[in-house]
């Protein structure tokens, strides 16, 4: 059930809390949108006389990184195949992955954004002559599944008014799982191997964080998906500023510590980056990348990803730093790379980017287009939306 | 920026069942004072300036300002919810003010389809609920990677 966050304020923690025990077959922990997703299957392939139990630390309506919303939808398989999307990710990542697992993602992935449409998720449409609509215009071209055209940016993104996404999908999901098989606001911390069968996991610690209550689980099997882990790297502020980072800061690597303190095997953790983001606000780069084709820019103006500074560098990694597509980490790393070299700093051209698309619009479409500038960040990371409203920043006019 | 709480707006949702913003935020910073029966963010550091909070308070007594060490004052961002759209107003240290209304939904809340009544057959088919049920079989690669 969801636990009462009844107004009585913060109580008083006690020397001996009460100890619940609790006992399963299946526990998930973690209440995102992986958990999410886990719930909406597990009860219809349960048997009658099985239990399951979801534990979050917060509320499912809003906990995990899509709290905020997310503008896109970052795989859709739709007229591509699972091999080619096997090809991209064994690129982008280096030949350092399991390609078993991403040609699975491969072959599923579609089948849960056509749950995410049905659910109320708004996805936008190209209409017949290719122009878009938005996630309420565009249900009248149908919808995914019946064969109706994404709007892409790139090969695989579709792109969605997301602010919602993860009401709906946590919505469908508690429906699904049925309020009395979910524990809000229980922090789980350590996960129990069994004392008779070696290496069998066998449950999981964790207290309330709205009562004095410590919840022992037991469990004959268990899925765990808390998030990955920020702050590794210290953000750019250590003042109030902490709280700003990309990924939310409140994802702290549990899921890979407690399931590699029981002897969890962790795979495809091998290629690891910081990702480029818009400065200080870590705006995320995708859609002015592939929507906006917008450009980034050195210190001395150029595009440097086509100088031969940059090509140079990148043939240190063929046969993936001379792809046609450049892995995103080595994307990352020429930008590094031009900071150490002295070009820097590396803003994104927005302003060129909105001029070109502008050159064949109308007033009307311009205005258009400016809000979807503005929604990339406002369905997603409001906090650089107000950094541009703070430093009096216009995208058409300024770059960042 | 973190979010913080107008005090005189604030009726620490009296006379709901929960409190909203306690209930909703995702890194548990909302608390209630029950003295004063006021919430507040009681680790505005902590703070991902998710918004949820603003977007959840009945009575719109949160918003959100920039972080002090990095975000000049005078600007904000507001958004309203509605039950198909978002309507956000932005206001430019400036004085500039841009207002952007975005869809957020298209279904009615609560109506998301859960299939609940679902039964699904062949757990070794590799297959999701919705994908048996759709008479689907799982699909081999068909050419090597």
């Amino acid at each position: 059930m969801a636990l009462p966050n009844k107004p009585v304020g913060e109580i008083k923690a006690v020397r001996d809390p009460e100890v619940e025990e609790r006992e399963v077959d299946i526990l998930i922990v973690g209440g995102g949108m992986a958990a999410c997703g886990a719930a909406f299957e597990v009860k219809k392939w349960m048997s009658d006389d099985q239990s399951v139990l979801l534990v979050d630390k917060a509320a499912m309506e809003r906990s995990g990184a899509v709290a905020q919303g997310l503008s896109a939808i970052n795989t859709f398989i739709g007229e591509n195949t699972p091999e080619d999307y096997v090809r991209m990710v064994r690129n982008d990542l280096m030949g350092i992955v399991r390609e078993d697992l991403i040609y699975d993602l491969g072959v599923h992935v579609d089948d849960t954004v056509y749950l995410f449409e049905e659910w109320g998720l708004p996805i936008w449409k190209q209409d017949e002559q290719g122009k878009t609509l938005d996630g309420k215009k565009g249900q009248r071209m149908g919808t995914l599944k019946e064969g109706a055209k994404p709007v892409r940016t790139g090969k695989w993104q579709a792109m969605i008014n997301g602010e919602s996404y993860k009401r709906i999908v946590a919505e469908a999901a508690k429906l699904a799982l049925g309020e009395e098989n979910i524990l809000e606001r229980v922090f789980i911390v350590d996960l129990l191997l069994d004392a008779n069968v070696e290496n069998q996991i066998a449950g999981a610690v964790g207290f309330s964080v709205r009562e004095n209550k410590v919840y022992i689980i037991k469990c004959k099997t268990m899925m765990v998906a808390c998030g990955g882990a920020v702050n590794i790297y210290q953000p750019r502020s250590v003042g109030e500023g902490k709280g700003r980072c990309w990924y939310p800061v409140w994802n702290s690597g549990s899921t890979y510590t407690m399931c590699m303190r029981v002897g969890a095997e962790l795979t495809m953790m091998e290629n690891r980056f910081t990702p480029s983001r818009f400065k200080d606000g870590y705006g995320p780069v995708g859609a002015w990348f592939l929507l906006f084709k917008a450009k980034a820019i050195n210190g001395l103006g150029e595009s440097y990803v086509a100088s031969d500074a940059a090509k140079a560098e990148l043939e240190k990694y063929a046969p993936y730093g001379t792809a046609a597509i450049t892995p995103t980490c080595l994307r990352n790393h020429l930008m590094l790379f031009e900071m150490k070299e002295g070009r820097g700093p590396v803003m994104m051209d927005t302003v060129t980017a909105l001029a070109e698309l502008g050159k064949s619009m109308d007033k009307k479409e311009l205005k258009h287009l400016e809000s979807e500038a503005w929604e990339d960040f406002l369905d997603m990371t409001c906090g650089q939306a107000n950094l541009w409203c703070a430093t009096n920043t216009e995208p058409e006019k300024k770059n960042s | 920026m973190p979010s913080f709480v107008i005090q005189e707006k604030c009726d620490g949702c009296k006379g709901g069942d929960k409190t909203a913003c306690m209930y909703i935020c995702p890194n548990d910073l909302m608390v209630l004072d029950p003295n004063v029966m006021k919430a507040y963010n009681q680790e505005p550091d902590q703070c991902w300036e998710c918004f949820s909070c603003v977007k959840i308070c009945p009575t719109q007594a949160i918003e959100v300002r920039g972080y002090a060490d990095f975000v000049p004052l005078g600007s904000s961002i507001m958004p309203m919810l509605g039950t198909e759209d978002v309507m956000w107003t932005c206001k430019f240290r400036n004085g500039m003010i841009k207002r952007f209304k975005f869809p957020i939904r298209t279904t009615p809340e609560g109506q998301a389809n859960a299939y609940a009544e679902m039964k699904s057959q062949d757990i070794e088919s590799n297959l999701l609920c919705t994908e048996e049920a759709d008479g689907r079989s799982y699909r081999a690669p068909q050419e090597l990677a």
